[in-house]
């Protein structure tokens, strides 16, 4: 096959401009300060220091430790609620359906930004507004693009297997916990890790809500550590560098291990109209 | 014939979403329309004000600035993305057993917190040293100043934002490989060139995902934030010239709000994004009828 040579060396050329940022911060995180901006593929002379220096002047155990457990709680709230609400869509007819969700997928169009500020007035009026209960609890009432997902899931289900579990004295939550949730796995999985990957890398959130530096989440704390050593600041990208390839990595091997479910997840993105 | 227990059990079902419906979606929607017509402080309770904060916006330079640099980065990165996602997808499609490992290289980008990759990029993009005027350099261009320059920081947001559209590139992809491959054969049987396959063929065949992906990008894009925000703005002021260039209509709104505690206004900018948001979204939608063809539904 001739002509698929031009098709790899475009792919080649393409790859290697995609994946070059990467490599030249991992590269940068590695050298002492007077290279960072060096350029060079390698760091000559090569500096791990960078990772325990940074380590030593701002919390960054505490921020990876918040950024999991507010990630997990995000996506397990997130997995959970969108599940029962789309079980309810795909398996039950009731008036007023078909209206409901249609509204689920007008709020997916809804900008985010313009409830911005009245929830955070909410949060403030029952006194939670500086704590990190605003970044995953409102995952526990299901999110429009994850139930329209799930739905998707559960529609495929052969409706045979909940007319037998039914005849066998199963009611709607049984048929659910114990038929709905173990063949919909790859569908949680889908959810699990987008709405995971969405909490480790959100900074306005945090950015509203974190006021104490021991709470704030990695973006959070990234966007402190660069105020501080980097733009303007004490001019040590070396150690901006770092902390960037901390958030980062996570991130990388959660898609490394989990590609096809984020693929699978971008493919059932587009909703029909 | 939906039975009392069915229908019990199915509302039982949706209602989380219902109450976050009303607690988080439509009430403070409401609450906000409220507020825009009142001055508050969160201090002071909110006192009535009228029109007055909408009167403020029309005279109001910076809100009129954020605007602009909004729709002009809109413009920009909605079109190049769709655009570079298009040719990565046809690429893809013709890699054969490769396709995957490039899927991979290409989807990563869109993994980094876009926190890290605004702080890499400010490296990269820098206007004496960095790494992107250095390839410039070796094909005999001088590259702008990307962050310092008023009137590159826009165009070097736009350009940092399409390292991220693999995830694009992918949901074409999948849209490509559903376009009947007969077609293509009686377009070469006609002798169609393959860029008249492209026109004629590929680009009918994908159009209702690529309007998918305009309407909702360019909604993401009009709420552009973290990566200008983590670049230009934070603990320490960026100079005017620079903030200038990069106030986006978010970031202005998170200021007024958070920074200024100016609740009531921040309130009348987020209903007039909503209104604008809303007025671009009917118009594509409008649009839609004449240019897209529905038959690449999954």
């Amino acid at each position: 096959m001739t002509r698929r040579a031009p098709v790899l060396f475009a792919l080649v050329a393409v790859g290697v401009l995609f994946a070059y940022p990467f490599w030249w911060l991992l590269s940068a995180s590695l050298k002492d300060r007077s290279h960072v901006f060096d350029n060079a593929l390698l760091p000559s002379p090569v500096n791990p220091q960078n990772y325990t220096e940074v380590w030593r002047a701002v919390p960054l155990l505490a921020w990876v430790g918040n950024s999991v457990a507010v990630g997990v709680a995000a996506a397990v709230a997130a997995t959970v609620s969108s599940a029962v609400v789309a079980f309810g869509f795909a398996r039950f007819r009731f008036r007023g359906r078909t209206v409901l969700f249609g509204l689920v997928l007008a709020t997916m169009m809804l900008p985010a930004a313009v409830t911005m500020v009245p929830v955070y007035l909410e949060w403030h009026a029952v006194g939670l507004a500086t704590t990190q209960v605003p970044l995953w609890a409102g995952n526990l009432f299901g999110s429009a693009f994850y139930v329209f997902l799930l739905r998707q899931f559960f529609l495929g289900l052969p409706a045979e297997v909940f007319d037998a579990a039914r005849v066998d004295g199963a009611g709607p939550w049984r048929q659910f916990t114990s038929i709905a949730l173990p063949l919909a796995r790859p569908g949680l999985i889908v959810v699990f890790v987008f709405e995971l990957k969405a909490a480790w890398t959100d900074l306005i959130r945090p950015l509203i809500y974190l006021r104490e530096p021991e709470l704030y989440t990695l973006p959070r704390g990234l966007k402190a550590v660069l105020d501080r050593f980097g733009q303007g600041g004490e001019a040590q990208w070396e150690l901006v560098m770092a902390a960037s390839v901390v958030a980062t990595v996570p991130m990388i091997l959660l898609f490394l291990v989990a590609q096809r479910y984020f693929v699978r997840g971008v493919v059932t993105q587009r909703v029909e109209e | 014939m939906a039975s009392a227990r069915e229908a019990r059990a199915g509302w039982l079902f949706v209602l989380p979403w219902v109450a976050g419906f009303l607690l988080l979606t439509a009430g403070p929607m409401l609450y906000s329309l409220f507020l825009s017509f009142t001055h508050y402080d969160l201090l002071k309770p909110a006192r009535f004000a009228g029109m007055s904060n909408y009167r403020e916006m029309l005279q109001d330079e910076r809100a009129a600035k954020a605007l602009w640099n909004t729709v002009f980065f809109t413009l920009l990165h909605v079109p190049l993305q769709i655009v570079l996602a298009l040719g990565l997808a046809s690429l893809l499609r013709r890699a054969g057993r490769s396709a995957g490992f490039f899927r991979t290289v290409l989807f990563l980008p869109t993994m980094t917190p876009p926190v890290a990759l605004a702080a890499l990029f400010l490296l990269l993009l820098n206007g004496q040293n960095g790494a992107i005027n250095a390839m410039l350099g070796w094909f005999g261009f001088t590259g702008p100043q990307w962050t310092t320059d008023p009137a590159w920081i826009k165009p070097g947001l736009v350009l940092m934002s399409l390292w991220t559209a693999g995830s694009t590139a992918v949901l074409y992809l999948a849209a490509l490989t559903r376009v009947p491959g007969e077609r293509y054969e009686a377009a070469r049987l006609d002798g169609a060139s393959p860029w008249r396959q492209f026109w004629h063929v590929t680009l009918p065949g994908i159009s209702g995902t690529v309007y998918f992906t305009l309407i909702v990008n360019t909604i993401a894009s009009l709420q552009v934030f973290t990566e200008a925000y983590t670049m230009f703005f934070g603990a320490r002021p960026s100079t005017p010239a620079e903030g200038d260039a990069a106030l986006f209509y978010v970031i202005y709104l998170f200021q007024e709000a958070f920074g200024s505690l100016r609740m009531g206004y921040a309130s009348a900018l987020a209903w007039v994004l909503f209104l604008v948001i809303a007025a671009i979204t009917a118009l594509q939608v409008r649009l839609s009828r004449d240019y897209v063809h529905y038959e690449d539904r999954a």
